[in-house]
């Protein structure tokens, strides 16, 4: 069970997990870069938060990290998704979904759903 | 699941910290990198690449500081920052810490000590299988509220109440065990069958007797306890269906007795009560000290079964008016009955005790608080580049917990030393408790308390230290705050005379109260009077003519003794020790209707040598004479009480009484009364009329009840262990079977009636001595610390032209303001509060004033004194020294 009490830090965690979904093995660095360009550069990613929620996340076991060499031959630290990483993302997403939709619902039309 | 896993991963971290730390600054670093490799790819130049970056980045030792958080246990880690620093600094003061730690072990230990007894005695449950609802059922007569019950009336009770799973007679008796080996005596147990199974106690071996070995002419059987059972006959399984020689007659042994079981006092062998033949044992209304226990049905209250006894008291009066009219019976929760009468002594004890570890407390909080002011600077800088104000406090708890922690360790140790002492010091023993253990709920209360402790003594100072003024605290000194910390330690040192006081006073109203007692009048002379008990050798048909042979024989032969004043047997009551009533009419009045509406008195069976050997005094007529035989007519000597209210305006000598069972009686003397029921109780006891008899007068079946052992008394102008050296030795040489028992001089027995209040006098005491000692101390730490405190001003008083005198006076003058209002507080105190030690008292009221006078007088001294060794120190200052001196 991910949090859900810090929006942000719940959704950037869910953020973070997606690109590693997307994009596979990847290093701090390129996931923050990825997660800004993906929202058209509207978010800024804080590393203060970023690392942080990585750390969170390995430590509950959701991403691994390793050591390793980035195309230009840096060193860099890699996190990967596990396996229950990736059932954790499905279900967030869904969550998520679900949540989205029922505030689209509230704030929307004004239908009224029985 | 997946927080316990994260949870127990930031545990390990705090073990792996220096290396995670350098691999996540490697890890920011290749961030940074990245960022300028991908910035220059865009065409920066690398200056400005760089800059872009770490704006990006942000402040990394704030996203270290963040990432920390979130990798370990920050609380943890801080606590375990604390407790290092804590010990450091403790380390570092080992005069302070162990003076602390000291005062902390004698607080927290003397409570879990004192709370040990008392979760012992009134909540832990009895170890018996239905602890809450076993209650002793007691007889009610115009006598006595709780009296014993005899055997036929319990017999009946058995059969006729509706209420009890089970109701059980047990009585003790001594027995003689000869044959094989040495002569012995044993404490018996003498028991209905269902008395063990009703208590839930099991035979290690064999098995408890049966309702058919409990009737009169049964086969006699006998269980034996588990101690004699391994000391005597060496754990042999084979003990079973061995025979025992008990007063003369064999007992085949069926069982033994765990050693962990416990009635009152340890008991050697347990017999069938049903199978005891005595003709007086056998008669209703004539109770011989059997008592009952009953376990109540599931479901049945208190006030059910009593209405149930009650019902069945009324119906067994109606049958037999002549035993039992106005009688009636009372059901007592055993707890009550065990532990009823110490209950105030040890609640009273409890916050005597309570006291003295808050007066433990306020003492520490003063010692931490006379160094936090030397740590005032450490902790402002602490504050100033950083640590908030939790944090300090936080940091101050840990070492007051860290005192309290260890003090409470110690305390524990401690007490289980003192457990034992104060258990053997109890003047009541408990059922079924051997021995204290130290239960989960006294290593609660004692873990309790030294937090509470701690918290007490850690939060004042902490509250006080981060308060100041920053800057003040910085600029020099930190005048600012003292006016504060004074009042603080002012206000402890208050607290600490006041509660000083109540103890103090608690323990003067016990002193005096012993006081008094020591000067009750006795009526006899204790002094060189030693009493002991005398088995005669057994014979399995005790002959009254016999037994009463052998007593002439041996009252002679002890009465030649060189060094022997006076001998007599004592059968009945002794005074302080036993207690035996008859009931009577005055012959000349109507015959009463039943034995409950006759007139009750306390009867001595004796000897001529009687009252030369207690030194009681004759007022009147005669005393008991060697003529006065079996065959010649019956006679009896009163004592002043009976005389005053049986025959008021009236000489007694020459009248006539009825006695049950003896019969009609010449009294021949009237004596002084002896004070027997004890010295604080004697004179508001139901019974006081005393009665003197011949023993050589008994009807046969009282006789032959004295067979297994009979009291002597003896006055001798040598000392008693060098006498009882020569009485054993001639005894022996009449009959090398009697055995000697029970040996304690008459000064003992006096002195053992009063075991309980000098019990509490003792503990009371020692707990104000240690208060007193305490509270001096601390008034002396504090006026010291005042005086170096002010000794710039005292310097510029002196240059100024202020006398010594003047300085003398100005010191103690604040000293005493403290002492004063600390003794104000504690009068008004102890005013309220030892009124609930009433009932311990003895001549003297709760609210004396000559003690609480003296007690204030005494307390404002010591505090002057403890002032005047530093105001000295302040009378010769240099004022030149002095105000060079910062």
């Amino acid at each position: 069970m991910g949090e859900k009490k810090d929006v942000w830090q719940g959704t950037l965690a869910l953020m973070a997990l997606k690109t590693l979904e997307a994009l596979g093995p990847l290093h701090g660095y390129g996931i923050a870069r990825r997660i800004e360009q993906t929202s058209g550069d509207l978010l800024a990613v804080n590393y203060g938060t970023l690392y942080p929620a990585l750390l969170k996340l390995e430590q509950e076991g959701y991403i691994a990290s390793e050591w390793g060499q980035s195309d230009n031959n840096r060193k860099a630290k890699y996190y990967k998704l596990t396996r229950a990483g990736r059932k954790q993302l499905a279900k967030e997403a869904r969550d998520w979904a679900e949540t989205t939709e029922i505030l689209a619902r509230f704030l929307g039309t004004g239908k009224e759903t029985a | 699941m997946r927080q316990v896993r994260a949870f127990f991963l930031r545990t390990a971290e705090l073990f792996r910290k220096e290396k995670r730390e350098q691999e996540f600054a490697a890890e920011l670093e290749s961030n940074l990198q990245l960022h300028i490799d991908e910035n220059l790819r865009r065409g920066m130049n690398l200056e400005e690449a760089r800059r872009v970056a770490l704006v990006k980045l942000g402040g990394t030792e704030q996203t270290k500081e963040i990432y920390r958080d979130r990798r370990g246990h920050p609380m943890l880690e801080i606590l375990w920052q604390d407790t290092r620093y804590a010990l450091r600094m403790l380390r570092k003061n080992p005069g302070f810490t162990v003076v602390v730690i000291l005062m902390l072990t004698l607080g927290i230990g003397a409570n879990t000590a004192i709370f040990s007894v008392v979760n012992a005695a009134i909540f832990r449950p009895f170890p018996f299988v239905h602890p809450e609802r076993l209650v002793a059922v007691y007889q009610k007569t115009s006598q006595f509220e709780e009296s014993s019950v005899s055997y036929p009336d319990i017999l009946d009770w058995q059969k006729d109440n509706r209420s009890f799973a089970a109701l059980s007679a047990w009585r003790r008796d001594t027995f003689n065990l000869t044959g094989s080996g040495e002569a012995e005596q044993y404490q018996g147990l003498q028991t209905s069958a269902n008395f063990m199974p009703l208590l839930g106690v099991q035979p290690i071996l064999g098995r408890y007797f049966s309702e058919t070995e409990n009737q009169l002419g049964a086969a006699p059987v006998v269980l034996i306890s588990e101690r004699v059972w391994r000391n005597r006959f060496g754990a042999a399984q084979s003990i079973l269906g061995k025979n025992l020689t008990l007063n003369g007659k064999d007992y085949a042994v069926i069982g033994v007795v765990p050693a962990t079981f416990h009635w009152y006092r340890d008991s050697d062998v347990f017999y069938p009560i049903g199978q005891w033949d005595s003709e007086i044992f056998r008669t209703r209304g004539l109770s011989q000290g059997t008592q009952v226990i009953a376990l109540m049905k599931p479901g049945v209250t208190i006030a059910q079964a009593d209405a149930d006894m009650v019902a069945v008291t009324a119906n067994l009066a109606n049958t037999y008016p002549d035993a039992l009219k106005g009688t009636s019976a009372v059901v007592v929760p055993l707890r009550e009955d065990a532990v009823g009468d110490i209950r105030p002594l040890l609640l009273v004890l409890l916050g005597a005790v309570g006291f003295v570890l808050l007066i433990a407390c306020a003492n520490v909080a003063n010692l931490l608080l006379a160094r936090s002011a030397a740590r005032a600077r450490e902790f402002a800088i602490r504050t100033a580049i950083g640590a908030s104000r939790n944090r300090v406090i936080r940091q101050m708890l840990t070492e007051s917990l860290l005192l309290s922690m260890t003090g409470g360790v110690l305390g524990i140790l401690l007490a289980i030393w003192g457990t034992q002492a104060a258990l053997q010091l109890l003047p009541t023993t408990l059922p079924g408790i051997v021995r204290l253990d130290l239960d989960m709920r006294v290593l609660l209360f004692a873990l309790g308390a030294s937090l509470l402790t701690g918290l007490l003594f850690g939060l004042a100072p902490a509250w006080k230290t981060v308060r100041p003024n920053l800057q003040e605290t910085l600029k020099e000194g930190g005048r600012g705050m003292e006016g504060g910390r004074h009042r603080a330690q002012g206000i402890f040192i208050v607290s600490e005379i006041a509660l000083a006081m109540i103890l103090l006073v608690g323990a003067g109203l016990m002193l005096r109260s012993l006081g008094h007692l020591w000067n009750v009048k006795l009526g006899f002379d204790p002094r060189n009077v030693t009493s002991f008990e005398v088995s005669l050798p057994p014979s399995s048909k005790p002959d009254a003519a016999a037994i009463r042979e052998k007593n002439n024989q041996l009252l002679e032969r002890l009465q030649a003794l060189p060094g022997i004043e006076a001998v007599s047997v004592v059968f009945g009551s002794l005074p302080m020790s036993g207690d035996s009533e008859i009931p009577f009419w005055v012959e000349g009045q109507p015959k009463p209707t039943s034995q409950n509406d006759m007139s009750w008195s306390l009867m001595y069976g004796v000897s001529p040598g009687y009252f030369r050997a207690m030194k009681i005094p004759l007022l009147a007529g005669r005393t008991v004479s060697a003529q006065d035989s079996h065959t010649a007519p019956l006679i009896t000597v009163i004592d002043e009480e009976f005389a005053r209210k049986h025959f008021p305006g009236q000489d007694p000598v020459g009248k006539r009484l009825n006695l049950m069972i003896l019969g009609p009686a010449e009294i021949v003397g009237v004596v002084g009364h002896v004070n027997h029921w004890g010295l604080d109780s004697d004179d508001t006891a139901k019974i006081r009329s005393q009665l003197y008899l011949a023993f050589a007068q008994f009807p046969d079946q009282a006789t032959t009840m004295g067979a297994n052992g009979a009291d002597f008394v003896v006055r001798a102008s040598v000392p008693s262990a060098a006498m009882m050296q020569v009485v054993r030795k001639e005894i022996s040489s009449i009959d090398n079977r009697q055995i000697v028992n029970r040996v304690s001089t008459m000064e003992d027995i006096v002195t053992a009636s009063q075991a309980q209040r000098r019990f509490s006098m003792l503990l009371l005491n020692g707990f104000a001595a240690i208060a007193l000692l305490l509270a001096t101390v601390g008034i002396y730490g504090v006026v010291s610390y005042l005086v170096n405190q002010r000794i710039h001003e005292v310097g510029i008083r002196m240059a100024m032209g202020a006398r010594p005198r003047d300085i003398l006076r100005i010191i103690l003058g604040s000293g005493g303001k403290m002492a004063l209002a600390g003794i104000v507080i504690g009068l008004c105190a102890s005013f309220a509060l030892t009124r609930l030690m009433a009932r311990l008292l003895f001549g003297v009221s709760a609210t004396d004033p000559l003690t609480f006078g003296g007690v204030a007088l005494l307390l404002f001294g010591i505090a002057l004194a403890a002032c005047y060794l530093p105001a000295r120190r302040a009378m010769r200052v240099d004022p030149m020294v002095a105000l060079r001196y910062e």
